[in-house]
């Protein structure tokens, strides 16, 4: 019992260092494709994390966080992909080294 | 026929894990009401009915889920480790991908499992071919970006969806 | 112990927050800003989960569901509303 406490509290903690860098992905990287790389992939697996820890928590929530992680994988690239194809759509501009150098060069 | 009542399992699995209990009233309830649904709902939809049952795809599809989680922890160090580096080491680029599958379903399967994969993003899908963002262009080569990103998982896609 | 590392982890998610939320508040296209409420609100249905673990209720948990359908649903017209107007 004390053991899968235990387990449970380092996996929720592992869970949240990887939203804190799906965070910081998102404030770091350069151009809004990246930044919807960087936080839906993060994310995802740190809420897969953090819910897993609570179930072994709280093994009679188990169900409902089973839910919980269901809806948060299948919602999750449908909505980053929805928002990428926006962008493309619209035609925002890709970020490569190129711009970085000269600013002028398409 | 198939189509009703897979998304009545559907339904109804999902209703006892809300209800987090056995009993005997709410599984009829439920029953009822999953059905029901599934008779209003599925009547000119038929996004379920390209799904083979047989006992090889079932294991086909717990292989797949296998699968992509490991795809899905390697993504996550593959973005933890770009992101802590001091200069960002990307070189992103919008590939094509081109696709076997014919079912709508398994092409948005498909779709999703490449956003949750390493350095890819599907940004659009026009019939047989898949635009993906990449954030580490290697080849631009249709061949090689296809047999890259998306051969793992059309492997047990196909044998899932015909 | 346990305690100790869920407190931590609460310190780290809200960390989390605070950084999604600098990308909402100067991000420069309405783009960036969108990309950081999607974050926001899945960092925030962590939270919530982990809030009916320190209050020992799991009718919160009921609550994350809600919030995550409806902000997927919310990025969905949001982004349809960029693409061609309402």
């Amino acid at each position: 019992m004390h053991i899968l406490h235990i387990s449970g509290a380092i996996t929720l903690l592992a869970g949240s260092i990887f939203l804190v860098l799906g965070a910081l992905g998102v404030v770091r990287m350069p151009d809004p494709f990246n930044r919807i790389q960087a936080g839906t992939k993060a994310t995802t697996l740190g809420t897969i994390l953090v819910m897993s820890g609570l179930g072994m928590l709280h093994p009679s929530w188990l169900p409902k966080l089973f839910i919980l992680i269901f809806f948060i994988v299948i919602t999750n690239p449908i909505s980053s992909h929805v928002l990428a194809r926006v962008m493309h759509n619209l035609q925002v501009p890709l970020w490569s080294k190129k711009d970085q150098l000269s600013e002028e060069e398409e | 026929m198939k189509n009703l009542f897979i998304f009545s399992v559907l339904l109804f699995s999902v209703w006892v894990l809300l209800n987090a209990s056995i009993d005997k009233s709410i599984l009829i309830v439920g029953g009822f009401l999953s059905i029901i649904l599934s008779l209003l709902f599925s009547k000119n939809r038929s996004i379920f009915s390209s799904i083979k049952i047989s006992p090889k795809s079932f294991l086909y599809f717990f292989l797949y889920i296998f699968v992509l989680l490991i795809e899905v922890i390697k993504a996550n160090f593959d973005v933890a480790r770009r992101v802590i580096m001091p200069t960002i080491p990307i070189n992103p680029g919008v590939v094509e991908v081109k696709t076997k599958l014919k079912s709508p379903v398994a092409r948005l399967i498909l779709a999703n499992s490449i956003t949750l994969t390493p350095g890819t993003l599907t940004v659009d899908i026009k019939d047989e071919t898949l635009l993906v963002h990449w954030i580490d262009v290697k080849s631009t080569d249709l061949e090689k970006t296809t047999k890259y990103i998306a051969a793992s998982f059309e492997k047990y896609l196909e044998v899932i969806y015909g | 112990m346990v305690e100790t590392i869920i407190n931590i982890s609460m310190g780290l998610i809200i960390l989390a927050g605070l950084l999604g939320s600098v990308r909402f508040f100067i991000g420069p296209s309405i783009y960036d800003r969108v990309i950081a409420l999607d974050v926001l609100t899945i960092i925030s249905i962590s939270l919530i989960a982990l809030l009916s673990h320190v209050a020992g209720r799991a009718l919160f948990l009921d609550i994350a569901i809600v919030y995550g359908l409806l902000s997927f649903i919310a990025v969905l017209a949001i982004s349809r509303y960029l693409e061609r107007g309402l």
